[in-house]
């Protein structure tokens, strides 16, 4: 998605590829000037032995056995780390004596001590020491000294395990922690023969990218707590996967046993995750069978009970019949693409409901527009490759170690490999974005807008932190990055769409769920049809009826409600009830959500509870099929192909790992219900939903960004169902909407609510002993997906409080010392910490352990909240 | 030939480590003269002499200071004081007696580069030498020849003196860098290199000791005088620490070229009743020698030429009461205590030579160990990181070279039933055992 409607981000050609040529093995190859010898060899199809050689990480020619004879040099030379020379005349193990005995010796050196344990090594018959030990060592050992042994295994992070002896000393993963991921916790300890890995006392390998170390180990020095000793290789079968955990996109493969998942490992991908993955992508899969529903059920004098498919499906037509024309739809984030396009045929098509609203998590109306205008229907990129090039990034409320791990290492390796500038819009200076050597605005939540136009005529002292911010945005190739958090700023989203078209920097939104973007392209929001179609305009209603074979009536005309209009319409206008403008909801149609998530989880709670008629959608029991009339079992990512669009617009397109799972995909089950209700779609499979979803395509559109920007100002014109809409109409309609929600919400305020908007409009500051709330959710906390593992869960960075300094003594505390933050409805006790960041403002994590502000204190970001010393108790 | 005493000149007086015992013959003044010319003047006159490294390698040093580009970015001077080699004792007792000659060199040598900050490393075991330098240092500033606009030329410079946590890798010039940034001592991967990418990623020059103690009695005489010491491949003169079975171990400084039978003479030769066995003419990095190449001219080329090195010119003498077999062994485990680790054939290799050896010295060797010792100190000797494991890999070859038939005995016979443990020591004879 770009501002700018030219050419893509505007960056100068790429210079022209200095070659030299260079002779491997009497074969020559012309290769890019810099390259290194080993990388030369591959091009020609010679594969040198190595070890700590990785094309990832910096050379550091360490194991010595990728040694070759270069003509002309008296001793062999580590082709992992000598670039090539024109005119070079290398000759590897395959034609010179000289490398093949030094790789033979080598060999010997890294075997003498090496454990033969293979039999019971997790990377038996997938280990590179083995391997090349059977086509480059000698059969006999010449030595029958005792080994070297150390006690085994050491746990070097309750997620990973370290047998030393079995260590090569490569250091892959030492330059992997410190290059990669910037979590220098495991050093090489000692010297000589004592040399080792370890960490620091009390300092456990506790990074979110630790499992990369395990898979990149060329021995089996590191293990997995989750993996060691339960399969076999060779017993495994492998699948192509895609990770379902966040918007990252990363590539993976499952590996299972029968019919259990028993590892899963980053895929290579070079225009993604490269050969990368985080750890709840690797190691978060046991959820997948805990707690799972395999049988429909129907709640019967309050009990769920199982019955067959065909009397639940008829149920639910006949609780949603009754509820004709009045029926919500809530799918969740985390649908493949397939199943978001079969929810909005259901809910638009068959339903003809605009009530729908994928988000589960605290929105607003205005990222409605936003993702309308913005997001929806827009093509590939920003990409990877962007940000890679880009001399300057600007995180807008995101935090991407957290929320989009491999977005992070891209950031990280252009501003390790490039001098990238990164700058953040965040109340503190994060670990992640310390890694980024990053700039920090720093920022209350709530003054997100402010900051951002702070920016655009910032032209001040050249060095100070907004004028360098300036100067990045302009230069060609710069882009903005926003997560979900933006959405609850008022005016936030407003003021990156105004700062992007001023600068002409890029614009890519990052949300944190796997399904979120392509929820946005199937229309699974108020307002809008797949495509990035308008619901308003009755050319794009005609088109996606005539795709999905309804009449155009059967459409709903008229925007929806999104998941707190839908929310307050069940439970009654809190302020003055307006029946004219309240529709009655009678029933839900709920997918994966976990009302915690929910800005107001009291509040969705209770209208699960008080609404008519609920049917869900899940995989697993959870709070909503708690409340539910109807539940009906879903497939899990691992039971069902389908495509995730990742942040970028990118198709991540995978196929079933257990291809004989009689379990359904959301698709499938809503074809069925539709069925039912007598009101047929078609099969609902994978292959038909693509199909439809070629058909509808996306809607030609030109320069939605001039549309959005020009919206804000004109004045609000009249929306007339038959003329023809304008983009600027469009946007005007969705800026009415939103003027009215802005009213209704204001009017169903809590108190803190409207005292956060008396601060906003500088009336009121947080006085002593009070503070404004800033939460963002951390990679590893308390989501449901990561359930079931307990190695991974402990890896997770404990909840703190974060304030600054003077905040802190206005209470009275020492940093370390308990620190309660408390609203009328509750209070969290955590241990302080100090930051640099605005005075009055506290920080918590939105679901870790022993943290979930949303739901204990019934308020989420940029609230005002209550500060005192906590007890122990 | 006839010492040559310059460095060592003043060593038997009571202050000659002092301010004033430095100054009272001459000290500062080659500073004073130095600062009066330019320093491309410096770096040429140093060419001219033609002065090699006195660390081991014996690199030009002209050579390496004119590597340094005068870009107007930052470079340092990092003097090697890391003396760890096993033998070599000559960088110690030099900063012990006259730190004041490694102080003056240092501030010509960063005068000559144009550099602003110098380090001087200094073994942590040593702390005796690492205050008499830092003393020095001490006295230098407050003397005003350290800080800004020295002696009124405008010149600014000040010294750190750092002392290393022990460990032998860390006079590997570029693990030496990491130690010194703070990081574990560890080589580092060439290219770049220190005049490239040295210290803090500047470009660095790194000498050792006794070279820059060297400079300021070159400023004051010139290089001809400097020549007429020595050969044309080696010239000038050494500190020659002769250590061993001799009547007079020292430091002798002598004349680059002088024989080793000549060093024997100052030493007093052999201790009463001993005749020598082997000798080493650099430290124990270097291949043995034997009672032929007594004749052999202590210079870097002559020395080569007869298959080792002159390495630091700090010959250490052997007479018949030592096994070779076991002095090999002492050397191959020092060798394999100080292995940092980073590469294979280093760390694996040290460790299993080190294995076999200590069978052969309780009488358990094999005749097939003798090809498998051979083996690995070839498969260690270009194949290591670093000049650690080659110099690992140079004991062995050269005792079996000379000295098979004891390798051999080993097979039958405990090295300790052969060779009185006792006898090699300075307390043999006074009925230690």
């Amino acid at each position: 998605m770009t501002v700018t409607s030219s050419t893509p981000l505007g960056l100068p050609a790429e210079p022209p590829i200095d070659l030299v040529t260079v002779t491997v093995d009497d074969i020559d190859v012309s290769v890019p000037k810099g390259t290194l010898i080993i990388r030369a060899a591959e091009l020609v199809g010679i594969e040198i032995p190595r070890f700590c050689d990785h094309p990832l990480l910096e050379p550091v020619a360490a194991c010595r056995q990728c040694l070759v004879e270069i003509e002309g040099q008296g001793k062999p030379q580590p082709s992992c780390a000598v670039s090539v020379a024109d005119g070079m005349r290398v000759r590897t193990q395959l034609t010179s004596s000289m490398a093949d005995e030094a790789q033979r010796g080598i060999m010997e050196f890294l075997l003498i001590n090496h454990p033969l344990d293979c039999p019971i090594c997790d990377k038996g018959g997938e280990c590179p020491l083995q391997n090349q030990a059977m086509s480059n060592g000698r059969g006999e050992t010449r030595f029958h000294g005792p080994k070297r042994t150390f006690v085994k295994p050491v746990a070097i992070s309750a997620q990973v395990l370290l047998d030393r002896e079995r260590c090569v000393s490569c250091a892959r993963c030492t330059r992997f922690a410190e290059q990669i991921a910037g979590d220098p916790f495991i050093e090489l300890l000692e010297r000589g023969s004592n040399q080792q890995v370890g960490i620091g006392p009390d300092v456990p390998f506790n990074s979110y990218f630790s499992g990369n170390t395990i898979q990149i180990c060329p021995v089996g020095a590191l293990t997995s707590a989750r993996y060691r000793f339960r399969s076999r290789p060779f017993d495994l079968v492998s699948v192509p996967t895609m990770c379902e955990h966040c918007a990252s996109g990363c590539a993976l493969r499952t590996d299972y046993r029968r019919t259990t998942v028993m590892r899963r490992q980053a895929w290579d991908d070079p225009s993604v995750n490269e050969e990368w993955n985080c750890d709840k992508g690797r190691f978060a899969f046991p959820y997948l069978t805990r707690d799972r529903i395999t049988r429909p059920l129907v709640r019967v004098d309050g009990e769920l009970r199982p019955v067959s498919w065909p009397e639940a499906l008829g149920i639910a037509a006949a609780g949603l019949s009754a509820a004709a024309g009045r029926v919500g739809v809530l799918p969740g984030g985390r649908l493949t693409y397939e199943d978001a396009l079969a929810y909005a045929q259901f809910a638009k098509g068959v339903l003809g409901t605009d009530d729908v609203d994928f988000r589960a998590r605290p929105a607003s109306v205005e990222e409605t527009e936003f993702l309308a205008a913005q997001v929806a229907g827009a093509p590939l990129g920003p990409t990877y490759a962007d940000l890679e090039a880009a001399p300057f990034v600007l995180l807008a409320g995101l935090e991407p170690e957290d929320e989009s791990p491999i977005v992070f290492l891209r950031l990280r390796k252009a501003v390790r490999r490039s001098r990238q500038l990164v700058a953040s819009i965040a109340p503190y200076a994060s670990y992640g974005l310390t890694k980024l050597s990053g700039l920090l605005v720093p920022t209350a939540p709530g003054a997100e807008a402010a900051a951002l136009t702070g920016l655009l005529g910032s032209t001040g002292e050249s060095d100070t932190v907004s004028a360098r911010i300036s100067a990045g945005l302009s230069e060609p190739g710069a882009v903005i990055l926003v997560g979900e958090r933006l959405a609850t700023s008022p005016g936030a989203l407003r003021a990156v769409v105004d700062l992007a078209r001023a600068t002409g920097a890029a614009l890519g939104w990052i949300p944190r769920r796997a399904g979120e973007r392509g929820a946005v392209e199937a229309g699974l929001l108020p307002g809008l049809l797949p495509g990035g179609r308008d619901l308003s305009d009755v050319a794009d209603r005609a088109e996606v009826a005539a795709v999905w074979g309804v009449p155009l009536a059967a459409l709903p005309a008229q925007p929806g409600r999104d998941l707190a209009g839908l929310v307050e319409a069940i439970l009654g206008h809190r302020g003055e009830p307006d029946p004219e403008v309240v529709a009655p909801v009678g029933a839900l149609v709920v997918g994966g959500i976990e009302p915690v998530d929910v800005a107001d989880p009291a509040g969705l709670r209770a209208a699960l509870d008080a609404v008519g008629f609920v049917v869900s959608l899940e995989t697993r029991h959870s709070e909503v099929t708690d409340r539910a009339d109807v539940v009906l079992p879903a497939a899990v990512v691992t039971e069902k192909a389908g495509t995730y669009l990742d942040w970028e617009g990118r198709s991540r397109e995978f196929g079933a790992v257990f291809r004989d799972s009689l379990a359904l995909p959301d698709g499938r089950v809503l074809a069925m219900l539709a069925d039912a209700l007598d009101q047929p779609v078609g099969r609902g499979d994978v292959a038909s939903a693509r199909a439809i979803g070629a058909r509808l395509g996306v809607r030609p559109r030109e320069s939605m960004a001039d549309a959005a920007i020009e919206a804000t100002t004109e004045t609000t014109t009249q929306l007339s169902e038959t003329t023809t809409v304008s983009a600027a109409g469009f946007q005007a309609a969705r800026l009415q909407a939103s003027n009215e929600s802005a009213r209704s919400e204001s009017a169903r305020s809590e108190p803190a609510r409207s005292e956060s908007g008396l601060l906003e409009s500088g009336l009121l500051g947080p006085g002593p002993g009070q503070a404004l709330l800033a939460t963002w959710r951390e990679l590893l906390d308390l989501g449901v997906m990561q359930e079931g593992e307990p190695h991974l869960a402990a890896t997770a960075r404990p909840a703190v409080a974060r304030v600054s300094a003077a905040t802190a003594s206005e209470v009275g505390l020492a940093e370390g010392a308990l620190l309660a933050v408390s609203t009328d409805a509750g209070f969290i006790t955590l241990p302080v910490r100090f930051e640099e960041m605005p005075d009055r403002v506290v920080w918590l994590p939105t679901h870790s352990a022993g943290c979930t502000p949303a739901d204990t204190l019934g308020v989420g970001s940029g609230a005002l909240v209550r500060l005192t010393r906590g007890s122990a108790t | 030939m006839p010492l040559t005493p310059v460095l060592t000149a003043h060593w038997d007086e009571p202050d000659s480590y002092s301010m004033v015992g430095y100054r009272r013959h001459g000290g500062y003044v080659g500073l004073q003269q130095a600062l009066a010319q330019t320093p491309e003047s410096i770096v040429q006159l140093v060419k001219d002499t033609g002065l090699r490294g006195r660390g081991g390698a014996g690199f030009p040093t002209g050579m390496k200071w004119g590597f340094v580009p005068q870009d107007g970015n930052p470079h340092y001077l990092v003097v090697n004081a890391d003396e760890s080699e096993p033998g070599a004792c000559k960088d110690i007792p030099l900063m012990l007696a006259n730190p004041h000659a490694l102080v003056e060199g240092v501030i010509i040598a960063c005068y000559a580069i144009r550099a602003r900050h110098a380090f001087i490393y200094i073994r942590g075991e040593v702390p005796h030498a690492f205050r008499r330098v830092a003393t020095a240092v001490r006295e230098a500033r407050e003397a005003g020849f350290l800080g800004t606009d020295i002696l009124g030329s405008g010149f600014d410079l000040d010294i750190v003196v750092h002392a290393g946590a022990g460990a032998y890798i860390c006079g590997e010039e570029t693990a030496l860098l990491d130690s010194l940034e703070g990081r574990r001592g560890q080589p580092r991967l060439k290219p770049p290199f220190p005049a490239v990418a040295g210290l803090y990623a500047a470009p660095t020059v790194i000498n050792n000791v006794e070279t820059i103690a060297n400079v300021p009695s070159i400023v004051t005489n010139g290089s001809s005088w400097f020549r007429q010491f020595g050969t044309e491949k080696s010239p000038g003169f050494k500190l020659f620490a002769v250590s061993g079975h001799v009547q007079r171990p020292g430091i002798y400084e002598a004349p680059l070229g002088t024989t080793m039978r000549e060093l024997l003479e100052h030493a007093g030769g052999m201790r009463a009743g001993a005749a020598l066995k082997f000798w080493l003419p650099g430290g124990s990095s270097v291949p043995m020698l034997t009672p032929d190449h007594l004749d052999l001219p202590m210079t870097y080329e002559d020395i080569a030429a007869a298959g080792s090195m002159l390495g630091t010119g700090t010959p250490m003498v052997f007479d018949q009461s030592v096994s070779v077999v076991k002095a090999v062994t002492r050397w191959l485990e020092f060798y394999k205590h100080e292995s940092c680790g980073k590469c294979t054939p280093c760390r694996e290799g040290t460790y299993w030579i080190t294995d076999v050896l200590k069978r052969f010295e309780r009488g358990q060797g094999t005749e097939p160990d003798l090809d498998k010792l051979s083996d690995l100190s070839a498969q260690i000797f270009g194949r290591s990181f670093c000049a650690l494991g080659d110099a690992a890999a140079t004991p062995y070859p050269a005792a079996l070279k000379y000295f098979r038939d004891e390798f051999v005995a080993a097979t039958r016979t405990a090295v300790d039933e052969d060779y009185d443990p006792v006898a090699p020591t300075v307390f043999a004879g006074a009925g230690a055992r």
